[in-house]
């Protein structure tokens, strides 16, 4: 948050598409690297599909630039790469596991699968740019977004379509193919939460009662959105999905707490969630179960014990073995890990490729995060501010949870690490709040009319002005 | 807004912060403690897979590594199983036990003295190779022990151990009945699980070492150290002065007799040989009495009682001499009954440590560590652990040994044309279970290259259990194959 951004009006962004360019070749130089090293650490030879492997990673993450450089010049130069460096380890480690997977005999075919998944991501992140030209029109979507999310969400209850996987009712399965609807409501929730709050904002920061030491907003401004937030955690609850109730309360919290800027908000929301955790250990055995499977996994390890413990204590045991450089892929032993390329994803590049690139994934993380919230402190309305505050926040609490989680800082519970784990629906939505970042950024950084130079020396830069103005 | 904003970066940033932290106490700064917690099978296995450094004997190998096709990349193999069996241990999944466990860290590759090649492996991304322990024992030396135990039949039960008196080089350890190490290095974790169970609850107890495990009262072989004790105090000084003599003795304090088994030890007195050659119970058990519990616990201390001394294996029991025997004890003591108990090693450091002009050396194994470039890592000097007697002492007592096997009762351990100095022992176990047979030795007993020590515990042929004549031929045997080679 540098100076020059606080007062954007004076500060003009360049496009820098030429250094998103360089920056997307070092990703996919990390990307095709790490296939490389899985073919070489695995079967002593470079894949025989590297070239085609390649060509088509090359060509998708192309595709991206080519699009971003026509339709939104102005965009944040460094996302994208950062995007494409995860995919691209994702799918190395991804295919790494299988690699294994095929030699236990065990379910295969995951890597292909992402892959299919990221090439759809990117359709998606290439339509949402291409159709979505001005951020501020989804304003007009915010109640249909809220109860788009909702029907999403009570889909997985349906009876046909909704499966229950590993104790979590969260998944649909259409045509073969399982798909959790949470991740785009995930998505719809923050539109919607934000159209809402930009409107009301003043209302629900200013009118109403002083209760004790807090400003109570009135109940007509307050009530839809809490209704909403309150159906969506009920079903998140009423589906045991931990992590995304997690995610969904702190992502309502934090854009009341920007929208009103009071940060009483947070004192209540705190309460309110160490008194929900307490009340959810209490009355729920599973939430009991993470609680103590997180304070001692060793005591759920092993024979004569319920061997709950063992995805965490095998993913200490894999990190730790991995130490600062990792064993190389092929030599370390993630399969002993359950879900090692899903949920657990973090612990086989942790045992592999050791702290240097989980370090270096973090950081990437950290970088996403980043530059959405400098996104949001650039752009110039309202709504792209909350919106791109969400999808920042969201994506900097699921990154915590999930690897706070699967590292034992905090208990685990199941949600999917960005742009890494398989689980298309997790790609997918990931790509659209990337491609949504891109939009509000590509308006935020944009120069305004009067402040554009006489003479551009960006052709293509200006004459999109022209066309979208 | 954005002051909020900038709020929540520096709350995200302090979440990013936390998991960095976290990641690096948990792949970092506790790494340490989760490799080594034993129920951490990536590193197990990865130990188990390893080109583990070999065990050898000369220059052959009695336990290896060669690779094999299955998850763990090498299969340990053992040429010769029975015969090393209790030296070399055993090397499976879940444990080790004799050199494999001693060693373990430098045949495992772990070993701090293999720290330039582990740096190399680390370098060039290579799996740690292990380095390889070179034992002192003598392969034929150790084939006359197998075999001699061997040829007492089915069912044996007994130990033979040969040490190089002037270095404490052991050249044979054997013990009986033995194992196939081979089925514990077997990768099915069921059969292996099978074969420790049923070795585990046989009776004679195959998985023992008994050439250090087993303590046992030594009898006759003890009067060697009463002997010591006996010239050492000064009372005698060679083998014709008189000692007491008769054809029974009553133990002070009691009215319990004791005789000679029919053998001539004369009325009153006789000369110290006749009573070592025809193993006088009258004579020794009077000679005790006489020094007393105090000077004897030193003399038998001095040969290396009532400590431990060999470091190259594991669980080795200490012989005993307690200090507090009573008077009838002490005097029992001197035919070695009561409560002294020895190993069979260490009967073997009596024979040597007066082989050697009365200096016990310290007994050892393993003769040469190498790194896996076949490099010396550590070479064992021979090291003196104690002085039992003046060479003075050793020699007399050596005289009246020789004479044993010459004309008394050790004659079935002679060797025509050399001197073989030696000492039967007959030892009285609990009331109903036949006796054990010992038999310790050296030769040549001018120039002492092999001290032996035979226990038979129990013949599998039916055979009448004295010490000179299962254990005599054994020790002949193995001395034969040492002077010989």
């Amino acid at each position: 948050m540098s100076a020059a951004e606080a007062t954007p009006g004076e500060f003009v962004h360049r496009p820098r598409r030429g250094a998103e360019l360089f920056l997307l070749l070092l990703a996919l130089t990390v990307g095709l690297g790490a296939y490389a090293a899985v073919g070489l650490g695995m079967e002593d030879e470079i894949p025989a599909d590297m070239a085609t492997y390649g060509g088509v990673l090359a060509l998708m993450v192309i595709a991206c630039h080519v699009v971003v450089r026509f339709v939104a010049p102005y965009a944040d130069p460094v996302l994208l790469p950062v995007v494409a460096a995860l995919n691209g380890l994702g799918l190395a480690v991804i295919h790494r596991l299988d690699l294994t997977y095929t030699e236990l005999g065990r379910d295969d075919g995951f890597a292909s699968r992402q892959l299919i998944w990221m090439a759809l991501g990117i359709a998606l992140f290439i339509a949402t740019l291409l159709v979505l030209r001005d951020h501020r029109s989804l304003q007009r979507f915010t109640y249909t977004s809220g109860l788009a999310a909702i029907v999403l969400l009570l889909l997985p209850l349906m009876p046909v379509i909704g499966t229950q996987i590993n104790g979590a009712r969260i998944w649909i399965r259409v045509a073969g193919f399982s798909f959790q609807p949470g991740e785009i409501a995930k998505v719809l929730l923050v539109v919607a939460f934000a159209g809402y709050l930009v409107l009301h904002r003043d209302a629900l920061a200013l009118a109403g009662r002083r209760v004790l030491f807090i400003d109570l907003p009135r109940g007509r401004d307050l009530g839809p959105i809490l209704g909403m937030w309150l159906i969506s955690l009920g079903i998140l609850v009423f589906q045991r999905d931990l992590g995304s109730s997690l995610l969904f309360f702190g992502l309502f919290l934090v854009m009341l707490y920007v929208a009103t800027e009071r940060p009483g908000w947070l004192v209540v929301g705190g309460t309110l969630f160490a008194a929900g955790a307490f009340a959810g250990y209490q009355a729920f055995g599973h939430v009991r179960q993470r609680f103590d499977l997180w304070l001692d996994p060793f005591a759920y390890y092993g024979e004569g014990t319920s061997d709950l413990g063992r995805q965490t204590v095998e993913t200490m045991f894999g990190m730790a073995w991995g130490g600062l450089i990792g064993r190389g892929f092929g030599n370390g032993r993630p399969e002993l890990i359950p879900f090692a390329n899903s949920d657990f994803i973090f612990a086989s590049i942790g045992e592999e490729l050791g702290l240097t690139a989980v370090m270096g994934i973090i950081l990437l993380y950290g970088l996403i995060v980043e530059r959405g919230l400098r996104t949001a402190v650039v752009c110039r309305d309202g709504f792209g501010k909350l919106v791109a505050t969400g999808l920042a926040v969201t994506f900097a609490l699921q990154v915590f949870v999930v690897i706070g989680g699967v590292t034992r800082l905090i208990p685990l519970t199941g949600l999917t690490t960005p742009f890494l784990s398989t689980g298309g629906s997790s790609l997918v939505a990931n790509w659209v709040i990337i491609a949504l970042l891109l939009r509000i950024s590509d308006q935020a950084r944009r120069p305004l009319p009067a402040a554009l130079p006489e003479e551009d020396e960006e052709p293509d830069a200006a004459t999109t002005q022209v066309v979208k103005l | 807004m954005n002051r909020p904003i900038r709020t929540l970066a520096v709350f995200c940033m302090l979440l990013f912060g936390a998991l960095m932290i976290n990641a690096t106490v948990l792949q970092y700064v506790n790494a340490g403690d989760l490799n080594a917690n034993p129920s951490n099978r990536r590193v197990v296995d990865a130990t188990f897979s390893r080109d583990r450094g070999a065990i050898l004997v000369g220059r052959e190998p009695v336990a290896r590594s060669v690779p094999s096709d299955d998850e763990f990349e090498y299969q340990r193999e053992y040429p010769a199983p029975f015969k090393y069996a209790h030296v070399t241990g055993y090397f499976s999944y879940f444990s080790q036990t004799g050199i494999e466990r001693t060693y373990n860290p430098l045949l495992s590759g772990d070993d701090s003295r293999l720290f330039v090649t582990r740096l190399v492996d680390m370098v060039s991304n290579s799996e740690p190779v292990g380095g390889s322990v070179e034992l002192t024992l003598d392969d034929g030396a150790q084939t006359a022990a197998f075999e001699g135990l061997e040829a007492l039949g089915e069912g044996t039960e007994g130990a033979v151990v040969a040490i190089e008196p002037d270095t404490g080089r052991i050249l044979a350890m054997v013990s009986s009945p033995s194992f196939d190490t081979n089925r514990f290095a077997d990768h099915d974790f069921g059969a292996l699980n099978d074969t420790f169970e049923e070795l585990d609850a046989r009776e004679d107890e195959p998985l023992l070492n008994r050439t250090i495990q087993t303590t046992l009262p030594p009898g006759s072989t003890f009067k060697i150290v009463t002997a010591a004790a006996a010239l050492e105090s000064g009372a005698y000084s060679s083998a014709d002065d008189l000692v007491p003599g008769g054809s029974s003795y009553q133990l002070p304090l009691t009215d319990i007799s004791i005789e000679n088994g029919g053998r001539d030890c004369g009325t009153d007195t006789i000369p110290f040989t006749q009573a070592m050659e025809q193993s006088c119970n009258t004579t020794f058990l009077a000679l005790a009495d006489e020094l007393g519990v105090e000077a004897m616990q030193e003399q038998a201390e001095a040969f290396g009682f009532n400590s431990e001394y060999l470091d190259d294996l594991p669980l080795q029991a200490e012989s005993r001499y307690p200090g507090d025997l009573d008077e009838p004890q002490t005097a029992l003591s001197g035919i070695g009954q009561s409560d002294v108990a020895a190993t069979p090693l260490q009967m073997a450091m009596v024979s040597a440590g007066i082989a050697n002009d009365g200096t016990v050396m310290k007994p050892y194994l393993v003769e040469e560590l190498r790194s896996p470039d076949l490099d010396v890592l550590e070479r064992t000097d021979p090291s003196d652990l104690s002085r039992a007697v003046d060479p003075d002492t050793a020699e007399v007592i050596t005289e009246m040994m020789v004479n044993t096997v010459a004309e008394g009762t050790g004659t079935p351990g002679a060797i025509p044309g050399i001197d073989v100095a030696g000492k039967t022992g007959t030892a009285e176990s609990a009331p109903g279970r036949p006796p054990y047979a010992w038999f310790t030795s050296f030769a040549p007993a001018d120039d002492p290259q092999v001290a032996v020590a035979v226990l038979v515990e129990a013949a599998g042929q039916p055979a009448e259990i004295a010490g000179g004549t299962l254990g005599g031929p054994i020790a002949r045997a193995v001395s034969e194959a040492v002077i010989d080679r």
